[in-house]
C-alpha cells in the first residue's frame, strides 16, 4: 500500500521515521540517551578517579623530590605518621560532629516542611533552605569570619546582654577553644553546619514527605506513644533521607579545604593537607593517598550504614 | 448496658468563617457492644470523620463523645482501647509481617517472646500462619488486609474501626472478606463500626445501618428497614436504586401525594396495569433492568428475576405492583 493511497497516513519525513526507528529498536534510543552521561562519568569522572587512586601507590624520592612511577605501599605507611594521621582524625572528628549537628538542626525544619507546611509556607521553607546556596560560597565564609571575629556582632551581643563570660568560657575549653570564634574549632564548626544544613535538610525533607500521615496514626492508634512512634515509625522511614544528607555533609566537610583556611586554628585539615602537598610540595603520591581517605571513610560509613539498616525502608 | 460509642450531638467543623465545612453536622448515635455497625454514604458525607472521632484522630468542636461510658474529649488515640484497619492498610514498610502484627505490644512493653507468639496466634486467625517473615511489600492486597486486621486485632480492642477495609480489593475477594469479617466479628464478640460507600456491603454485613448525607444522620436501622422503608430520597436512591416518585407523579399511579420509593424489584409486567413502552434493556446476570416509559409521562426501571420473559426495547408493556410496595418518605434529597 503506498502512502499515497492512504489519506490518515501522509508521506513520512524524516523525524517520523527515526521515531518509527526508535519504536522498532528502543534500545537505539536508550543508548542514545545514556552515551553522553555514561561517557562523562565513565572516563571523565571514573577514570581520574582510577588515575588518582593509582598515582597514590606510586611514592616520591626523598633526595631529589620526585614521584618514582613504582607500586608501593610507602606513602600509606606515611599516612599513618602521626602528624598525617592527626590530620585525618581531626577532619573525620569534624565531619562527624558537622552531620550529627546538622542532623539534629535539620529534623524539625524538615519535619516541619514535610508535614505541615503547605503552599504559601512550603514555598518559604524551599527559598529559605535555598537561598544561601545562591550566594558565593566565599562570601558566605568572609562574612562568617567577620561574625565570629573578636570584634565581631557575636562576641558584641555576648558582652551588651552581659554574657561575656560565658563567650570566654567556652573559649577557654581546650582543643575546641582559641583566642576567638573566628580562629577555633568551634568558629570553624559553625561556619561548616551552616554551610552543609541545606544539604541535610532537602533530603531529610524529601524522605518525611513520602512517609503517609496513616502510617504516624496507625502507630498512634496501636497504642505508641509520640516518643515511641517517632523512634519506630518516623526515624525508620526517614533514615534513608538522613542518610543521604549526611553523605553530603560528611563528604563536604571531609574534602573542604577553604573554610578551615579561613575560619578556624590553622591547623590542617584534609582538604588543606591535598592543596598543600600536590600545590608547593610537589608530593602528588601522598596528596592522592590523602584524597582516597574520604572516599574509604564513606565506603566504610555506607557499610556500616547498611549494616544497622538505614535502607531497610528504601 | 453501657453503649460501646455514644456521640451525643457531636459536630466537626474544618476552616472557619465563610470557608467553614461542618464535615459531621449534631449527630448523635449509639453503638451498642457487639454489634456490627456500618455507616453508609457518598464521599463526603462525614462518615469517615465520624470514624476518626472514634479513634482520636479528630476531635468534636462540639459535643461529647463517649466510649463504654467514658468521656473521650482529653483522651488521646494511643490510650483509647479501640483500633482500626485503615483504607490504606497504613503497614508499617521497614518491619515484617510478624512485627508489623506485634507492634502494639511491643509499643506496650510486652517481652519479645509473648509478643510472638501472639503475633502467630493473630496471624493464623487471619489465615497467613506462614507470612511472618515477609515485608508487606512481598504480599498481595488482600493479604495486606489480613495483616492490618491482625495488626488491629492483636491489641484486643473493644472496638475494631473499619475504613473502607475492602476497597482496594477485588470483587471475588471482596465478598470471600465480607464473610469473613462478618465470621471473625461473631467469634470474636468485638464492636465492629465499619465505614463504606458501598451499600451491597453496608446491607449484607451489618447488624444496623447508618446512613449519612452531608454531616448529617439521615437514617438508622437495620439493613431492612434501611432499604425497603427508606426514610428520605436521598436514602432511597443511595441505597439500592430505588424509583423516586415525585408527590404528583406517586398520585398519578395511585399512590399517595407525597415523595414515594417504588422497588424496582416490586414491579412486575402483567395482562393489567400502568400502559408503558419498553425504552432500554440493562443484562445483569442475575436479572435484567427494564427501563419503562409510562404513558403517564414517567420513567419507571424494573428488575425482572432470571428466567422470566425478557421484552424487547419499543415493546408495549403494563407495569403492575402492589400498593403496599410504594412507600411515603420525606422529600430531602
Amino acid at each position: 500500500m503506498s502512502a499515497a493511497l492512504d489519506p490518515a497516513h501522509p508521506a513520512r519525513g524524516p523525524g517520523d521515521r527515526l521515531t518509527g526507528l526508535f519504536w522498532r529498536r528502543p534500545w537505539v534510543l536508550l543508548a542514545l540517551l545514556l552515551a553522553p552521561p555514561l561517557l562523562w562519568l565513565g572516563v571523565v569522572y571514573v577514570g581520574s578517579l582510577v588515575a588518582l587512586l593509582w598515582q597514590s601507590f606510586y611514592s616520591i624520592d626523598e633526595f631529589s623530590g620526585m614521584v618514582v612511577p613504582e607500586l608501593t605501599l610507602k606513602t600509606y605507611a606515611e599516612l599513618l605518621r602521626p602528624s598525617n594521621a592527626d590530620v585525618i582524625l581531626r577532619t573525620a572528628t569534624m565531619a562527624a560532629a558537622v552531620t550529627v549537628a546538622s542532623a539534629v538542626l535539620a529534623f524539625p525544619i524538615a519535619y516541619y516542611a514535610a508535614r505541615y507546611a503547605k503552599g504559601r509556607w512550603k514555598a518559604a521553607f524551599y527559598l529559605g533552605v535555598m537561598l544561601p546556596l545562591w550566594s558565593s560560597y566565599l562570601v558566605k565564609v568572609y562574612a562568617w569570619k567577620l561574625i565570629l571575629a573578636k570584634e565581631g556582632i557575636v562576641t558584641w551581643a555576648f558582652e551588651g546582654l552581659g554574657a561575656g563570660n560565658i563567650l570566654n568560657a567556652v573559649l577557654a575549653i581546650p582543643v575546641i577553644g582559641g583566642n576567638s570564634l573566628s580562629t577555633s574549632y568551634i568558629g570553624t564548626f559553625l561556619v561548616f553546619l551552616y554551610v552543609w544544613l541545606p544539604f541535610m535538610i532537602l533530603p531529610m525533607q524529601a524522605s518525611l514527605e513520602r512517609v503517609p500521615a496513616t502510617m504516624l496514626e496507625a502507630s498512634g492508634d496501636l497504642g505508641a506513644r509520640p516518643g515511641q512512634t517517632f523512634r519506630h515509625v518516623i526515624l525508620p522511614l526517614a533514615m534513608p533521607g538522613v542518610i543521604a544528607g549526611s553523605i553530603f555533609t560528611f563528604s563536604l566537610t571531609l574534602g573542604d579545604y577553604i573554610i578551615p583556611q579561613i575560619v578556624g586554628s590553622s591547623r590542617l585539615f584534609i582538604g588543606q593537607a591535598v592543596y598543600t602537598l600536590q600545590g608547593t610540595a610537589g608530593n602528588i603520591p601522598l596528596a592522592a593517598a590523602f584524597a582516597v581517605v574520604p572516599i574509604l571513610i564513606m565506603l566504610v560509613y555506607l557499610a556500616v550504614a547498611r549494616r544497622l539498616g538505614a535502607f531497610d525502608a528504601l | 448496658m453501657t453503649a460501646a460509642v455514644d456521640f451525643t450531638h457531636v459536630s466537626r467543623q474544618f476552616g472557619s468563617g465563610a470557608a467553614a465545612v461542618r464535615a459531621v453536622d449534631d449527630v448523635s448515635l449509639t453503638i451498642a457492644e457487639g454489634e456490627f455497625f456500618a455507616m453508609l454514604g457518598p464521599s463526603g458525607s462525614g462518615k469517615t470523620t465520624c470514624l476518626r472521632l472514634i479513634s482520636g484522630f479528630e476531635s468534636p468542636n462540639a459535643g461529647t463523645i463517649r466510649i463504654f461510658g467514658q468521656d473521650m474529649g482529653s483522651v488521646p488515640p494511643n490510650r483509647r482501647h479501640v483500633n482500626t484497619v485503615f483504607q490504606d492498610y497504613a503497614l508499617f514498610p521497614h518491619m515484617t509481617v510478624r512485627d508489623n502484627v506485634a507492634y502494639g505490644l511491643m509499643v506496650r512493653g510486652v517481652d519479645r517472646r509473648t509478643r510472638m507468639a501472639r503475633a502467630e496466634e493473630m496471624l493464623a486467625l487471619v489465615h497467613l500462619p506462614e507470612f511472618g517473615g515477609r515485608k508487606p511489600g512481598q504480599l498481595s492486597g488482600g493479604q495486606r488486609q489480613r495483616v492490618a486486621l491482625a495488626r488491629a486485632l492483636v491489641n484486643e480492642p473493644r472496638v475494631l474501626l473499619l475504613d473502607e477495609p475492602l476497597g482496594a480489593l477485588d470483587l471475588k475477594l471482596r465478598e470471600a472478606m465480607q464473610d469473613e469479617l462478618k465470621s471473625l466479628q461473631k467469634r470474636l464478640g468485638i464492636t465492629f463500626v465499619f465505614v463504606t460507600h458501598d451499600q451491597g456491603e453496608a446491607l449484607s454485613m451489618a447488624d444496623r445501618v447508618a446512613v449519612f448525607s452531608r454531616g448529617k444522620i439521615v437514617q438508622t436501622g437495620s439493613p431492612a428497614e434501611v432499604y425497603e422503608r427508606p426514610a428520605t430520597r436521598f436514602v432511597a436512591d443511595f441505597v439500592g436504586s430505588s424509583n423516586v416518585l415525585s408527590p404528583e407523579q406517586s398520585a398519578r399511579l395511585g399512590g399517595p401525594a407525597r415523595w414515594t420509593s417504588l422497588r424496582p424489584e416490586a414491579i412486575r409486567l402483567a395482562a393489567e396495569g400502568a400502559p408503558g413502552t419498553v425504552t432500554a434493556l440493562r443484562y445483569l446476570g442475575a436479572g435484567t433492568r427494564v427501563s419503562v416509559a409510562l404513558e403517564a409521562g414517567l420513567d419507571l426501571g424494573v428488575l425482572l428475576p432470571a428466567g422470566a420473559p425478557v421484552p424487547a426495547p419499543g415493546d408495549a408493556v403494563r407495569l403492575t405492583w402492589e400498593r403496599s410496595a410504594m412507600h411515603a418518605m420525606e422529600g430531602e434529597a
